[in-house]
């Protein structure tokens, strides 16, 4: 029974959301079983909790590798957590505050990253060692030069349209780029519809940890 | 003496008229069943009183009031702000089954005025939605597809399976961080477990796990959701039971990291940073973080293999990783290491709906074509694109 009822559950819950589509008097009844997907959430949300809790704190205690950090993560938990139990999470409250001048600017400075390893991806990639290679770094280069204002300034008057790096980035934006990237949504669109198919009808069951 | 004093009425209404001091009536009053709904709405609609399209007199609103026989009791149900020019109100308190009447009651400073009656309506539920049909007839063609695959698996029938380079790399991986004596990081997305993917994900997972402990190595999985650390934290202990290892098996390697996107990366990038993983697995969905997780695991040096379906993030984990599953390959990949005939046959039927696919787009492209030039069959557009219109 361990693995039959999740696997009736999937089952019934996965048809009934399919059959909403079809059929509009299953909202409802679709609209509940969403509820309680979000029921089961907010439970999962302690369990990650106290699973932080307990990973940092058995840190703490044995004196891994970087346990400072894990004081501060502890704190930074409880000192958010209390700070918007008692305060409110309204604007101009310690919450507010605590998330403008930390939450904030962490995640900023994770994101801002992002700019240091696109460089370093890129350089990797567009080196012209290869035929694909060199014609991801042709393509890339036109398409750099045409999203930029400078790359159409230098263009003369005479110069022919279809040569202009404004005229070509389009081309490669909205017919190679569009086709790939609509190839792939197929290709996964078709992929969602075999694996559900294969968990609905309790073929994949390596989901539930069996083979 | 009765033509007079009509007279005298008819003079004293165009003088109120004059004046702003009628009101009339709002115009149009249409009540129906909201068409393709799950039942207990009924659309009202009108057009505006005259006084107000006059703009002589200003309107407060309009009220929508509501009996169930015609000669009953009103209730007002809900009111609109004037200045449109239509109006549209949906009755949601509506009882399926039940016949209800409308007017609607038009206000200004000094008076209100009401529409007659009008009725009856009945909400009701709709058992198909007809605008949906191309979409039904395409799902069961594709499920009729994959399932007679299945069943051809089932009765014993061999399937050619194209070589993924992706996954032939997961047990060249696994080895690799066995040799080395470091772990093997698994992340399964940023989604939770209602998305494809992450369950997609969960499944690869397993069988990686599965691998892990076969070969003796340790598997972490920092998760951004509870709930996936709760699936995964069950995948990865059947998984070593089943490989026969469940001694091995070490639920704090399964641990939720936080939910928030960029605080998940700087989790696992200090996890990539401190336990030196030989081998990365990103799987799953990912959105801008994908480039700074790959990139993290290539400056320390690990084999990584990456697999989504968000084709905005796919450029990224193809210049910073090893391998990369595209889309697809993603939710072939549970059938692919398992080489089980049943899942193996569920990817020849999906192969078959992409050949339909083609086919229609060829179709599509040549008719829409020829659309441009007028030409027509029996009077009718040939464009069969827009057959394929989803609503």
């Amino acid at each position: 029974m361990r693995r039959e009822i999740p696997m009736i559950v999937a089952f019934v819950a996965g048809v009934i959301i399919i059959l909403e589509f079809f059929v509009p008097a299953l909202r409802d009844v679709a609209a509940g079983i969403q509820n309680w997907y979000l029921v089961v959430v907010a439970f999962a949300i302690l369990v990650g909790a106290f699973n932080l809790l307990r990973m940092n704190y058995m840190k703490i205690r044995h004196r891994r590798a970087d346990w400072p950090y894990s004081i501060i993560l502890i704190i930074g938990l409880f000192g958010m957590g209390l700070t918007g139990l008692i305060g409110g999470i309204d604007a101009d409250t310690t919450f507010d505050w605590l998330f403008n001048y930390f939450m904030f600017p962490m995640s900023s400075t994770m994101f801002a990253l992002l700019a240091f390893f696109v460089a370093s991806a890129a350089y990797r990639a567009f080196r012209a060692r290869t035929v694909d290679a060199t014609l991801l770094l042709a393509a890339a280069f036109i398409v750099m030069l045409g999203q930029v204002p400078l790359g159409s300034f230098w263009v003369p008057s005479w110069w022919p349209f279809f040569l202009s790096p404004a005229w070509l980035k389009d081309r490669i934006m909205e017919i190679g780029n569009t086709a790939g990237q609509r190839a792939i949504l197929i290709g996964a669109s078709l992929g969602v519809v075999s694996t559900s198919l294969r968990i609905l009808l309790g073929i994949e069951r390596s989901y539930l940890g069996e083979e | 003496m009765r033509s007079a004093f009509l007279g005298v009425v008819s003079i004293l209404a165009l003088v109120a008229a004059a004046t702003g001091q009628t009101l009339r009536a709002a115009e149009g009053l249409n009540a129906s069943d909201t068409p393709i709904d799950a039942g207990g709405s009924i659309d009202v609609t009108w057009q505006p009183s005259p006084s107000e399209a006059a703009g002589k007199t200003p309107v407060l609103g309009y009220e929508v009031w509501r009996a169930e026989r015609v000669t009953g009791e009103y209730k007002k149900v809900g009111s609109v702000d004037p200045g449109k020019p239509s109006y549209a109100f949906t009755d949601n308190a509506a009882e399926n089954g039940v016949t209800y009447f409308y007017k609607i009651r038009v206000r200004n400073e000094k008076m209100s005025t009401d529409t007659a009656p009008l009725g009856p309506a009945k909400a009701s539920a709709q058992w198909f939605h007809p605008e949906r049909l191309n979409m039904l007839i395409a799902s069961i063609a594709l499920s009729a597809f994959v399932l007679y695959y299945i069943s051809q698996a089932r009765a014993g029938r061999e399937f050619f399976i194209r070589r993924i380079a992706g996954l032939e790399a997961v047990q060249e991986a696994v080895g690799r961080a066995t040799e080395m004596g470091k772990p093997v990081l698994f992340v399964p997305g940023i989604a939770d477990v209602d998305d494809i993917q992450t369950i997609a994900s969960l499944t690869i997972l397993g069988r990686v796990a599965t691998m892990v402990a076969e070969y003796d190595a340790d598997l972490l999985v920092p998760c951004s959701r509870s709930l996936v650390m709760s699936t995964a934290q069950e995948v990865v202990k059947e998984a070593y039971l089943e490989a026969g290892r469940p001694d091995a098996y070490q639920r704090e390697n399964i641990r939720y990291l936080t939910d928030d996107q960029f605080g998940f990366v700087a989790g696992v990038d200090g996890i990539m940073i401190r336990d030196k993983p030989a081998a990365n697995f990103y799987l799953g969905t990912f959105y801008a973080e994908s480039l700074i997780l790959a990139e993290t695991g290539h400056s320390i040096g690990a084999i990584q293999i990456a697999g989504t379906a968000m084709p905005s993030q796919l450029p990224f984990f193809i210049a910073a990783c090893d391998y990369t599953l595209i889309g697809e390959e993603l939710f072939a990949a549970s059938a692919y290491l398992s080489r089980e005939p049943r899942l193996l046959g569920s990817l020849l039927g999906q192969d078959w709906g992409k050949v339909i696919i083609l086919v229609f787009i060829i179709l599509g492209v040549f008719t829409a074509f020829l659309d441009q030039f007028g030409v027509e069959i029996f009077g009718r557009s040939i464009n069969l694109a827009q057959l394929f219109d989803v609503r």
